[in-house]
């Protein structure tokens, strides 16, 4: 199982964890109910004391061994440094103002995208969303140091960026809208037309 | 004869305020500030929920402005962790380890001067976001809290002087559980500092486990300090040192404010960001991921003991367990920083992903001991103290997997900073898991605090535990799948982009919100309103202990 983009994974992880919650939520219950009642519960299943620990390790190490195969960001992004990126770009902030070296800036699908995102002196956030609001992707912007992010786009159409930190009020003006929101600021082509409209 | 609602309202049920203790009394004043904050931050959870709903949204607009809206932001959690949960838990804590201990409390007048450092400080904050509107949120992000250029100096100070307040009353409550841990006086008379001291981290429950492996004899039958208060020695470690973290980046923060107040215009870049994100997150984590989950086990601990009458199930495992709870808080910091692309790849994957990993063994084992402890008491009766403890462990055994999954460096990539680590995990693990252990706790002690009173309905205790359970698991499930779409947690959304979530967090919100008035109305009108100026009277009896003689 692998998954190509984060709508894909976001999917898949609410159907999982809402059959978690119903199931932690119904056993509890169950078990509240049978502690009042005289007569012994049968219980559908027993499960041993280091079979319960077992599990909790299992699920622990096994959920990172999972999302490290299923999701494929993840090893690009700790190998980044020996990846060699089929574009590169590089975006300043300053004062809650971005500067772009293009907009939009223009890839293709599947090619390896580096984005180099520097500021001189607020924390800030670089995301990107797709037109429905989900997100696609992000990280955090520490000033004074290298940030940087590699990302394959297994996707087209255009992207808005959000800044994903908080860096005061200033990022709005005084009727609430967002300064640092970029409509369209990315770009994405050579999809299949059904991936493009998304 | 029945009383009627007015008489009801000034006497209360049978609660005469003139029998309480000096302790007695310490205790309550805590509690009734902790529940005047717990409203205040209902309030303004539901002020924010309104905000980013504008279909039904009848706030005047002001509400809506970015400065007072950040403000709320930022005082919410202080005004939640600290004026309401501290507060409830410190005092508990402060009753209950004279109890367990059977000694009398080091300083009731300590106890007091807490919970007015914790009150004052909370209120200080508050009125920095409300008065001048400082905003740089509970994180702090460097250097955010001295950025002068977007925030008044003056709100600054009084902010960081209120947050201090409230550390210097944590390192009291801090002393006074210490002093009281190792006095030797009562049962712990022939203790040895040493031998309070290994029992306080469990080492003897690490030492009976290796005796029973290797055939030894148990190392000790009977520990110095009972579990309950292995975890509240073990979860106040944390506590101090989180209080010394914050206390520490309030000072830079101070220096800085003050310096600007005098003329000067410091580099805020000599201080690297980075290096104080690592540093304030490992002192914030502490509250999270340390002292909130070994107090809760503890708590979890004592509530089953006392409801069941019987011993714990594995004790000795929970006492290990506990200890490894501690190693495990200092080291997991770093799940906060999986998004900071310049943290060290090696740190995201130790201390982030594989020894946080370690919280889903802890807190599992946790829940497994109590209610294995439960179950072989049964059958027990549905009383509101274990219908709390129950809702408490639904809390954290939703909240606590949830954390674990973002704290993977695959999914902390779409789901850092969204509403669902905001909702999914840690408002549903402090509104249905932390506060309904609380809850179970305040019915367990309610007797024992206010000379058994009787409360005045137990209709409203059901109401409000239906409400609140509902409320809380509902509000957290939908913001929480706002998250899940895009919707990030510190951010201002006026143009209804997620609405629909947003309103049906709002309709759960409102039922935590009513379930808080109706617990509020039940214990006024249980104690009355002479009683409860009456708790805020100086005690006739001056005793610190609860149970035992002083001598």
């Amino acid at each position: 199982m692998t998954f190509a983009t984060s709508v894909e994974l976001l999917k898949f992880h609410t159907v999982a964890y809402t059959i978690y919650a119903l199931l932690i939520i119904s056993v509890i219950a169950w078990f509240a109910y049978n502690l009042t009642r005289k007569e012994k519960a049968k219980t559908a299943v027993r499960i041993p004391f280091y079979g319960y620990i077992a599990f909790l390790v299992a699920g622990g190490v096994g959920h990172h061994i999972f999302t490290y195969n299923a999701i494929p960001w993840v090893s690009q992004d700790i190998m980044r440094h020996e990846i060699k990126p089929d574009y590169v770009f590089d975006i300043k902030v300053h004062d809650h103002k971005w500067k772009f070296p293009q907009l939009p800036m223009k890839v293709e699908a599947g090619k390896k995208v580096l984005f180099n995102v520097s500021t001189d002196d607020l924390t800030y956030g670089f995301g990107l969303f797709r037109q429905d609001g989900t997100l696609v992707t992000q990280m955090q912007v520490i000033p004074h140091h290298k940030n940087d992010l590699l990302w394959t786009f297994n996707e087209c159409g255009k992207f808005n960026v959000y800044p994903t930190e908080y860096s005061g009020p200033a990022e709005y003006d005084e009727k609430g809208k967002d300064l640092m929101f970029v409509k369209d600021a990315f770009e994405v082509t050579g999809c299949d037309e059904k991936s493009a409209k998304r | 004869m029945q009383k009627g609602f007015i008489s009801t309202l000034i006497n209360g049920t049978n609660f005469d305020h003139r029998e309480l203790s000096a302790l007695q009394k310490m205790v309550l004043r805590a509690v009734v500030m902790s529940f005047l904050f717990f409203g205040l931050l209902a309030i303004e959870g539901m002020i924010m929920r309104l905000v980013v709903t504008p279909s039904i949204n009848p706030l005047p607009d002001m509400f809506n402005h970015p400065s007072h809206y950040f403000s709320i932001m930022t005082v919410h959690p202080i005004v939640g962790i600290f004026g309401s949960t501290y507060q409830l838990v410190f005092a508990a804590f402060m009753f209950l380890v004279p109890y367990l201990t059977k000694k009398p409390l080091y300083s009731v007048k300590l106890g007091n001067i807490v919970w007015i450092l914790i009150t004052v400080g909370t209120a200080l904050a508050w009125i920095a976001a409300f008065i001048w509107h400082y905003a740089p949120l509970y994180t702090l992000y460097w250097p955010l809290p001295a950025d002068t250029k977007q925030f008044q100096t003056i709100g600054g100070i009084v902010f960081i002087v209120g947050v201090a307040l409230i550390m210097l009353g944590t390192l009291g409550f801090i002393y006074n559980i210490y002093a009281t841990i190792f006095a030797r006086v009562g049962i712990h008379k022939n203790k040895t500092t040493k031998e309070l001291l290994i029992s306080g981290f469990g080492i003897d429950g690490m030492l009976n486990l290796w005796h029973k492996i290797t055939g030894k004899p148990p190392y000790s039958k009977e520990p110095a300090l009972a579990l309950p208060v292995v975890a509240i020695f073990r979860g106040t470690v944390d506590t101090f040192l989180d209080a010394i973290v914050i206390l520490a980046a309030g000072i830079l923060v101070l220096v800085y404010l003050l310096a600007d107040a005098g003329g000067l215009s410091w580099d805020v870049h000599a201080v690297d960001s980075l290096l104080y994100k690592n540093f304030f997150w490992w002192g914030l984590d502490l509250v999270a991921d340390g002292l909130v989950l070994i107090y809760v086990a503890g708590s979890w601990y004592l509530l089953a003991t006392i409801i069941t009458g019987q011993k714990l199930f594995m004790e000795n495992v929970a006492r290990a367990a506990l200890m490894l709870e501690l190693l495990v808080s200092w080291m997991v910091w770093s799940h906060h920083l999986l998004a900071d692309q310049p943290q060290p790849e090696m740190m995201k994957l130790v201390s982030g992903e594989m020894v946080t990993a370690f919280e889903l063994l802890t807190q599992g084992l946790a829940l497994f001991i109590t209610l294995v402890t439960l179950w072989r008491a049964r059958p027990l009766k549905m009383t509101p103290q274990l219908a709390y403890l129950l809702g408490g462990l639904v809390g954290f055994g939703l909240a606590v997997p949830a954390a674990i999954i973002q704290a993977d460096m695959g999914m902390n990539r779409v789901l850092h900073n969204t509403q669902w680590i905001s909702f999914a995990h840690f408002h549903i693990a402090l509104i249905v898991g932390l506060y309904m252990t609380l809850y179970s706790a305040l019915y367990v002690l309610w007797p024992m605090v206010t000379n058994n009173t009787t409360m005045w309905s137990k209709k409203l205790t059901w109401t409000h535990f239906w409400l609140y359970l509902i409320g809380g698991v509902g509000m957290g499930a939908f913001a929480g799948m706002g998250g899940l779409h895009g919707m990030l947690r510190r951010h201002l959304y006026l143009n209804g982009e997620f609405n629909t979530y947003m309103v049906l967090a709002a309709i759960f919100g409102t039922m935590v919100l009513v379930a808080w008035a109706l617990f509020l109305l039940n214990v006024v009108m249980s104690v009355g309103i002479k009683g409860l100026i009456g708790i805020f009277l100086p005690a006739r009896d001056k005793s610190a202990s609860y149970g035992i003689e002083e001598n």
